[in-house]
């Protein structure tokens, strides 16, 4: 790959590498994922947000992280709602609250329906929550960052069709809700509110059809795009290089679930992922002789991706490395407690705003502050 | 470069075949327009050209099919991506990536081309194209006219040698349509570039053609040199039938040589032009009224202070550049979009604050895409839909739209509906709440000059009867037969309101073409020129 000089230059305005915003995000979210304290998944917060906040642009892709926010609160709620509802005396002594019992029939034992609510039901929901809620968040600065499409164009070639799978379907998500608003609307022109029990016949099927419609006019033009030009390859090697990609993902998946959710011993998880990448990397190189494609300015990876990426490592690193070693303050004592504070996770969380400082102003939001004229959509 | 030879094509299970017996052949480096109705299989043979037709959309096609060399049975559309470049009727439905300078770059990343190549031809394309500014700008924001760039342009850096256009203009707005077509005339005439082009707005490109080729029901109707063929072409633009009347041989196509023909024609012209002929009604009582109407969608200010109103028995036309604020407002009035300041009457009512049945007597509204207002499986269950939904006798609706399209099959799928009658359609539906006021956003997009002429005749009849109507436009050309009034909308603000025959006069961008040719006498349309040659004579 070619370094120009500038790209290791953060004052010099372009796009940086989304598998760097994604590695950060990625690394906040293992972070988040090793502690239920609320002082640290606060600050873990905060800082995706105030990252977003300084290098996001106006591109719709970066509403993105709004609606994951909107998510996360939505996930906080309804488990703090359902431990309070249906917890059941065993969690603790202080009472917060009691509501209506709803009497249930003997034989359903175990499960009640409100009664006394404990402050450590409803604290130890909200921090498992919290926990979850704070990931989401994560996701939402990645995809906010740097598009899910840009970053499934750092697919290898060998997966090629599947970027394009994906890249068709995260066309289309979006899409579907700008025509199903449309249509709805649409139905105000005749005269009548809109009914649940036709609400599949007047809304849902116009929608479906656009959208089908869409995606037919879409593979039409791929086509005529030269999508799909590849090179003949023996069936045997094509077969090869699917069970190879296949094994690798696998063995990354297995791994990465070990990693987050510890459950797994880690040495043997770190070895899962260790597997799957050189899988992968096998079938990659395989797969890569078929394709006929070139990368049109692929993004360097240079100094700031490397400092974006490394801050989010880092974050992650020092949390795993702490709550291996049960230091730091990570768990919760009790859900009663005062959160711990201890000074090396909250400071290596810190690091996590780096971005802020070193990623290069995106390109977009150099060269046009704001899109002039939108194409207006009536919602 | 391209040949068709005894080109067939029938679809599965369609009583007659798209395509019969087809022979076209356009030589290198010309400029090929093919013109013909809605649903007469212009699509079609454009998308034979790559081969998409049959690869893509099934059907037998029979005779054969060569594009520089290459037969269409045995390359697939893919592998003739090199060779063409396809441009299709909504560009904005066939982007794959997310900014212009990615989109621009995707039809070369396909074809393998190197790196250092890419780079040079993507800032080659941005220059012709006019599109430096929008590099970065994601494709989902374009309006309609930097889409339909952006979609040339994409198709242009692949460097096919030849280029097929689906309605490169019919979306757009004036500026936009002459910007579009000054970069194709650019290609034909520095880089000798094949192009076959279908367009309804024949106004805009006939004059730049070297072959034209009329098309109906399939078939080749007539095909030669642009003036022959508009002789006695069924379909011709204003200026050709301006040149029938005046008796002038050989027909001119541009306005330039209209107007140098024009001298005798314009003194023998009485200085007060007949009435057009609409309907020649007073504007009545004030149906929809704002006052400084303002609304915004997140940063965007798509309206600002507006003042409009819209009176009975007036057809007023709404024009503007893509994007600047006519649909918006058109919804305000029907209550799809609530104001953010200011105050919109309809009828004595708020038109978001009041219930849907109360709103639907007063105004009616055709949608962008009329395909939004309908739900039927059926034309018939569509229309039966429509009278429960009104509360109206059963049979009006129906009774309305064998009044507008006697032609649209009762038991066929709206979908599968040409555009012109799924248009009739959804004004069948609205007209059937008998609302006062009618509102149409872009009514005659995609529509021949037929199916043009019966919606004004319609619409003309209804203003007759003391119903109002906004429409939404770019065709001069509508504007000058059909409208009374003339509100011109940019950048959320009207510049200019008046009689249509002040307005479109009064600048160049929005005069339509028998204006041109006879300025500085007031006429407008061609009937007018007929008319006054009756009162002379």
């Amino acid at each position: 790959m070619r370094r120009p000089s500038a790209a290791h230059d953060f004052r010099h305005p372009r796009d940086l590498h989304p598998g760097a915003w994604w590695a950060w995000a990625l690394g906040l979210a293992v972070a988040a994922s090793r502690t239920d304290n609320p002082v640290p998944l606060v600050l873990l917060a905060v800082v995706a947000g105030f990252v977003v906040a300084m290098k996001r642009t106006d591109a719709p892709w970066a509403r993105a992280y709004t609606m994951f926010v909107r998510i996360a609160l939505v996930v906080v709620a309804l488990r703090v709602v359902l431990q309070a509802v249906l917890s059941t005396n065993t969690q603790g002594t202080h009472l917060l609250v009691v509501l209506p019992q709803l009497p249930l029939p003997d034989w359903v034992t175990g499960i009640k329906l409100g009664g006394p609510v404990t402050w450590e039901a409803v604290l130890s929901a909200l921090y498992a929550g919290g926990q979850l809620a704070v990931v989401l968040v994560c996701f939402g600065a990645a995809n906010a960052l740097a598009s899910p499409r840009r970053l499934l164009q750092l697919l290898p070639a060998a997966l090629y069709e599947i970027q394009v799978a994906l890249v068709v379907a995260l066309t289309f998500a979006p899409q579907l809700v700008v025509d199903a608003r449309r249509i709805h609307n649409a139905r105000r022109l005749r005269g009548r509110r809109v009914r649940v029990r036709t609400l599949f016949r007047t809304t849902a099927m116009p929608v479906l059809e656009s959208a089908l419609d869409r995606s037919v006019a879409l593979a039409a033009a791929m086509d005529a795009r030269g999508y799909g030009r590849t090179r003949h390859l023996p069936r045997s090697r094509r077969r090869l290089t699917s069970a190879l990609s296949l094994a690798g993902s696998g063995g990354l998946l297995v791994g990465l679930y070990g990693l987050l959710s510890a459950s797994i011993r880690p040495a043997l998880s770190i070895g899962a992922v260790l597997l799957g990448l050189a899988l992968a990397t096998t079938a990659l190189v395989l797969g890569r002789v078929r394709a006929t494609r070139t990368r049109y300015r692929p993004d360097p990876w240079a100094l700031p991706e490397w400092l974006v990426a490394g801050s989010g490592a880092l974050v992650a690193a020092v949390l795993v490395w702490s709550s291996l070693h049960g230091t730091g303050g990570l768990t919760m004592p009790s859900a009663t407690a005062v959160p711990p504070l201890a000074p090396v996770p909250l400071l290596a969380i810190l690091v996590g705003l780096l971005p802020a400082l070193v990623a290069p102003v995106p390109a977009a939001s150099a060269a046009t502050p704001a899109p002039r004229s939108v194409e207006v959509v009536p919602s | 470069m391209i040949d068709f030879t005894h080109v067939s094509l029938r679809y599965d299970g369609a009583p007659r075949p798209t395509l019969d017996d087809i022979d076209l052949h356009v030589e290198e480096g010309e400029l090929a327009l093919l013109v013909g109705p809605t649903g007469s299989g212009k699509s079609t043979l454009l998308r034979a050209t790559n081969g998409l037709v049959p690869h893509f959309t099934g059907g037998l096609l029979t005779g054969r099919v060569t594009v520089g060399g290459r037969d269409t049975a045995e390359w697939q559309p893919r592998d003739l991506a090199d060779l063409v470049g396809l441009v299709g009727q909504d560009p904005a439905s066939t982007f794959v990536t997310d900014t212009v300078e990615t989109e621009l770059a995707y039809t070369m990343e396909s074809l393998g081309v190197g790196p250092q190549t890419m780079r040079v031809r993507v800032e080659e394309t941005l220059d012709l194209l006019g599109l430096a500014d929008l590099r970065n700008r994601p494709v989902t924001t374009l309006s309609g006219g930097q889409a339909q760039r952006v979609a040339i342009g994409s198709a242009l850096t692949a460097h096919p040698r030849i280029l097929v256009l689906d309605e490169p203009t019919s979306a757009l707005d004036p500026q936009a349509a002459e910007d579009v077509l000054s970069a194709i005339r650019r290609l034909v005439d520095d880089l000798g570039m094949t192009v076959l082009m279908a367009e309804h707005r024949l106004e805009r490109v006939v004059q730049y053609a070297d072959q034209v080729v009329e098309i109906a029901a399939g078939r080749i109707v007539r095909s030669g040199d642009p003036c022959r063929v508009m002789a006695d072409a069924a379909v011709v633009p204003p200026i050709v039938r301006l040149g029938r009347l005046a008796g002038w041989t050989p027909l001119p196509l541009s306005v330039r040589d209209a107007r140098r023909r024009a001298r005798t024609l314009r003194d023998g012209l009485p200085e007060v032009p007949p009435p057009r002929t609409t309907h020649a009604g007073l504007p009545g009582r004030v149906l929809a009224s704002s006052h400084g109407l303002t609304v915004r969608y997140g940063r965007v200010e798509a309206l600002r202070g507006i003042d409009f109103e819209a009176r009975a028995g007036e057809i007023c036309a709404l024009m503007g550049r893509n994007g600047a604020g006519k649909s918006t407002l058109l919804s305000v009035l029907a209550g799809l979009v609530a104001p953010t300041s200011g105050t919109v009457e309809v009828g004595g009512v708020v038109p978001r604050r009041s219930t849907p049945r109360e709103l639907v007597r007063r105004v009616g509204m055709v949608p962008q895409d009329p395909a939004d207002l309908l739900y039927a499986a059926s034309v018939a269950e569509e229309c039966a839909t429509a009278d429960a939904d009104f509360d109206v006798p059963a049979g009006t609706c129906a009774a309305l739209l064998a009044d507008l399209a006697p032609d649209v099959p009762a038991s066929r799928h709206p979908r599968d509906l040409s555009e012109g009658q799924r248009m009739c359609l959804a004004l069948a539906v609205v007209l059937s709440g008998s609302p006062d006021l009618l509102v149409l956003d872009e009514p005659t997009r995609g529509l021949d000059y037929s199916a043009k002429q019966r919606l004004g005749a319609q619409l003309a009849r209804l203003a007759a009867t003391g119903h109002g109507i906004v429409l939404s436009t770019h065709d001069v050309e509508v504007v000058a037969t059909l409208a009374d009034r003339v509100v011109v909308v940019a950048d959320g603000e009207v510049v200019a309101d008046g009689p249509a025959q002040r307005v479109v006069t009064g600048s160049p961008m929005f005069a339509p073409q028998v204006a041109k040719v006879l300025a500085p006498l007031p006429y407008l349309t061609v009937g007018q020129v007929a008319a006054a040659l009756e009162q002379v004579a």
